[in-house]
Order: structure tokens, then sequence, then C-alpha cells
């Protein structure tokens, strides 16, 4: 499979963290923390592990 | 003075020390402007995670965003997905950017933008809109400084504040002229640590007093619902586009500052780029818990006037005050980073694409970094000037066109290295509908960020950078369509060849 396909899968932050319907909400609630908070925050790790998924995937077609 | 006074002096006389230590670190003469400006573009992934980290991640983003969260609630939280997107779009971006600078040598994206484009009026279109966007961004450095130092007991008085603002910053521009970016770059090391201890500290101590973070979030919805202007830790349905419009229009706009651009192009590869993608979003995690404590002041009882006071406030009483002096300092040295950069960022733009009196396509000498250097002294003056002798207000208001400015210069800088077929001239067009919008927008909406857009009966407030992005995007998109480009050759000759 051509690994550029694999730069596609960086879309998905921008879908699970730019529409506030899906998270703007007070339950489930995780430690004290409301859905709203605990689910942006979850994105942030998600979208790193994303990130460096596709940076493995990638490495070595001219960027190293 | 008390013990927290002691260490905060302490702390920030020893980054002073490094900073000029700097010029000696990790060899090559400072001669030429990659040395001054770009560290000689030798900067490893975990120097460049650090300086990054310290130039994006800046004092008055630790100020002002738990204060947002204190004045405004769930609205100042869009700082969370802005800076979870930043980096997947970095990641494709700045890398690609990365590799066109290191191979045409520039240092700035006007450097890009007259290689690209040959047009000289682009160019400086980009540069001033840089310098621009920058400038109240140091004096809010600077602002962030004076509300801690006033706090700390250091500088009770706003005479002795203003006096010790003055040493700490005839200080920072004397390093940064020796020392160029690798001041920063290892200054940064020790803001770092002490912005993590801080907020682990903070998390340690404070919500186990304030009855955990469940009793925390209640308090806060109390208390931002019996405010005047009453709003909610939940994010209510009218700001939904608001909130996520600021988010992808800041994330668009990060890394188009010339100080974001001067970080990156320091790095010695794309691929540390594309590695410090995936690292920096534990800056993101920090910030969002930093956030979290303009709650906790609410549930701590705390109430001032000027929300920047907010978290100052909560860390003197919970800290003890020797480490409320270590908080402090991570504070006023995270001052100090961003704005060495930010000064040689502007500089760069001034000495390599305003000061330049030749043709636009003749070959041009080399910068002198001796221009560079005492530029970036005239800026931060300049900067000293904008925060100490003009009201605060003015500088927070300036900053926030400032955002609205940067993005504008977004269609010439970055999509200029994907799409063959832009114009200049249409750029150009573009550029300046998408200023006159955004300034108007920002001025109407009395200097907020977000800007209500009445289409007939219905209201949609959204971020005012975005609005005047999608005016600049269709004046240059169907301009360029209409016009026979100039630049399609350029484009063939420059940025085509390397992958993504």
């Amino acid at each position: 499979m051509n690994r550029r396909w694999w730069y596609w899968l960086l879309v998905i932050p921008f879908a699970a963290t730019l529409v506030p319907p899906i998270y703007a909400r007070m339950d489930p609630q995780l430690f004290g923390f409301p859905f709203f908070y605990w689910y942006q925050i979850l994105w942030i790790a998600l979208s790193a592990a994303i990130v460096f998924f596709v940076y493995a995937q990638t490495r070595g077609r001219g960027h190293e | 003075m008390s013990s927290g006074a002691i260490v905060l002096a302490i702390l920030v006389l020893g980054v002073t020390v490094l900073g000029f230590a700097a010029a000696r670190w990790s060899g090559g003469a400072i001669n030429s402007l990659e040395e001054w400006a770009l560290g000689g573009r030798r900067f490893g992934t975990v120097v460049t995670w650090f300086l990054l980290g310290g130039d994006l991640y800046t004092a008055y983003t630790f100020i002002a965003v738990p204060a947002l969260a204190y004045g405004a609630g769930a609205l100042a939280f869009f700082a969370v997905p802005y800076t979870t997107i930043a980096y997947p779009f970095a990641f494709i971006v700045m890398a690609r950017f990365w590799t066109l600078a290191k191979q045409r040598g520039y240092v700035t994206t006007a450097d890009f933008v007259h290689d690209r484009f040959g047009s000289r009026s682009l160019e400086l279109a980009v540069a001033l809109t840089g310098v621009a966007a920058t400038m109240p961004y140091i004096a809010l450095q600077l602002i962030g400084m004076r509300s801690v130092l006033q706090r700390s007991g250091l500088a009770p008085t706003s005479e002795s504040a203003l006096l010790f603002l003055a040493v700490a910053f005839v200080l920072l521009a004397a390093y940064t002229f020796t020392s160029g970016l690798r001041a920063p770059a290892l200054i940064a090391f020790v803001k770092d640590t002490l912005i993590y201890l801080t907020v682990a500290a903070a998390l340690a101590i404070i919500p186990a007093k304030l009855g955990g973070w469940g009793a925390i979030f209640l308090s806060a919805q109390h208390a931002l619902a019996a405010a005047p202007k009453p709003s909610s830790i939940i994010l209510p349905q009218p700001l939904y586009f608001a909130y996520s419009s600021l988010a992808f229009g800041s994330a668009l706009a990060l890394f188009i500052y010339p100080h974001t651009v001067t970080s990156v192009l320091s790095a010695k590869s794309a691929a540390v780029i594309r590695r410090n993608c995936a690292l920096l979003p534990l800056y993101s995690l920090l910030l969002t818990f930093i956030a979290l404590l303009g709650y906790c002041a609410l549930a701590a009882g705390i109430r001032v006037k000027d929300t920047n006071l907010a978290i100052p406030e909560l860390f003197a009483r919970f800290f003890p005050s020797w480490f409320a002096g270590v908080a402090f300092a991570a504070i006023v040295i995270g001052a100090l980073v961003p704005a060495a950069i930010m000064a040689i960022g502007a500089a760069n733009l001034f000495a390599s694409n305003i000061l330049r009196t030749f043709e636009s396509r003749t070959v041009r000498p080399p910068v002198e970094t001796r221009v560079a250097r005492y530029l970036a002294l005239l800026v931060l003056a300049g900067a000293f000037v904008l925060a100490v002798f003009i009201r605060p207000d003015f500088s927070i208001d300036f900053q926030l066109l400032g955002g609205a400015w940067i993005l504008q210069i977004f269609p010439a800088v970055i999509l200029g290295m994907y799409a063959r077929r832009l114009d200049p001239r249409a750029l150009l067009a573009g550029w300046a509908a998408g200023m006159a919008c955004g300034t108007w927008m920002v001025a109407a909406s009395s200097f907020k960020s977000i800007f209500a857009l009445h289409a007939g009966n219905a209201v949609l407030a959204g971020a005012a950078m975005f609005y005047a992005l999608l005016v600049n995007l269709a004046v240059a998109g169907s301009l360029s369509a209409v016009l026979r480009d100039r630049a399609s050759a350029r484009f063939d000759a420059i940025c085509t060849g390397e992958p993504a």
C-alpha cells in the first residue's frame, strides 16, 4: 500500500475535537471530571499517538 | 523581603547568566544570520522540544487561559482542541516548510513568499503583518510579568515593579543581542522544568484541599452561574461554532507567527519537527490543567477584579512562600523566553524583508547579522514602551487584532507551498480584504475575538479571525482563477519534487 495513505489518519483529531455537540455534556463523569473535560484531555493523548503512528509508518522517505 | 521574593530574584539572575553563557554553547561563531537567528539550524529533538514548548506556551498563555476560565467558563477550553489539532497540521505543513527553507536558505516566511511569488509587495505585506502581530505579543509577556511581580512581594509597588521590569528587559535585550536564539533555547530548559514542577505541585496540593475535582467543578459552576455575566462549565449550544472556529483559526495561525517559524527553522532536520509534533502535546496537557486552575481559584473563593491575578493569588494562598517564589519565577522566565524569540523573529523580518531597497528579482546579498541584532534591541524597546507607557488594555486589544491579522498570511505562506495556480496579485488583494474584514469585525465586537454574524434572522457567532480568512480565501481564490498567474513556473522550480 502507498505509505502516503497513512497521512489521512491525521484528519481524525480534527473531526473528534472540532464538533462540540459530540462532547459538550456533563455525563458520563470520570474521576469527578465532566465528560466535556476528560473527553478533550483524552484526545490530546490520542492525537499525539496518531501523529506518532503516522510518523513511524512514513519515516525514511526523504524525511530522515 | 519574603523567602519567595528571594527565590524569585535568584532564579531570574541565574537564567540571565545562562543567557550570556549561551553564546559559547554548541560551537559555531555567531557571525552569520543563520547562527545568530536560528542557532545554526542545528537543534535536535530535545532542544527543539524545549524551545518550541517555551515559545508556544508563553507566560501570558499560562496567565490568560486560566483567567478566561475563571471569568468565562467553558469557552476558555477552546485552547485544548486548538493545541491538539495544531500538531497533526504542523506535522505535514511545517515539516515541508522546514525542507524548503533548508534547501533555499529561508530565515523567514516572507523569504519564502518573495522566492515563491517574486512579488516585493506581497513579501512586504507578509513581513509587516508578522511584525505587527508580534509587537503586542511581546508587550503582553511583560504585562504577565508585572502582575506576578506585584503579587510576589518582590516589587509590591507599581514603581518598583516598573524598575524590576526595566532591569530584566535590559538584561534580556543584552543576552539576546550577544547570544541570539541560543539564549532562549538554553533558558527554556530552566523555564519548563520550573513550569512542570509548579503544575505538578499545584495538582498534588490544591485539588485535595478543595475536596477533589468533583467538588471543584461543582463550585466553579455555581460561581460562574452567579456572576454578573453568567456562564457555565459546559459549553452552551450558542457558543459551539465560536468554540470550534476559534480553535481551528488559532491552530492554523499558531505556526505562522514569526517566533514559531524561527524555532521551527532552528531544528536540524524535518524529522525533528515531525517527532516534536508527537511530543509537544505534553505541553497541551499541561496547559489544560493550568486552565483548570482557574476553576480551582473560583472554588477556593478567590475573588479578584483583574482576572489575570487569579492564578498568582491562588499560588500565593496555597503554596509556602519559598515555593510560590519558584512558581512566580516559572512565569517570569516563561515570559523572557518567548520575548527573546519574538524579538529575534521580528528582527529577522525587518532585516531580511522590510529594509530591502533592492529590486525584487535581483539576487540579494546576505543580511548583516549586526543589523538584525540592533533591530532586535529596537523591537524589544518598542514592546517595552507599548507595555509600560500605554494602557495594558491597548496591548490586549492589539494582540487580539494581531491574531486575526497573522492568519491572513496563511494563503500566501501555507497554501503557497501546495497550490500552483495562486497569483501574487490575487493573494495581495485577499490579504488586504482579510485584514480589513478582520480589523472591522474585532473592532465592531468591541475587541472580542468572537463576532456575531447576522444573516437574515439567524445569528452565527464565530471567530473573527476565521471569518476574515474565509473572505481572504474567497478573494484570493476567485482572482487567481481569473488572472493569468505569473508564478506557476516558480512553483514548479521550488515546490515540486519532495514528499509531503
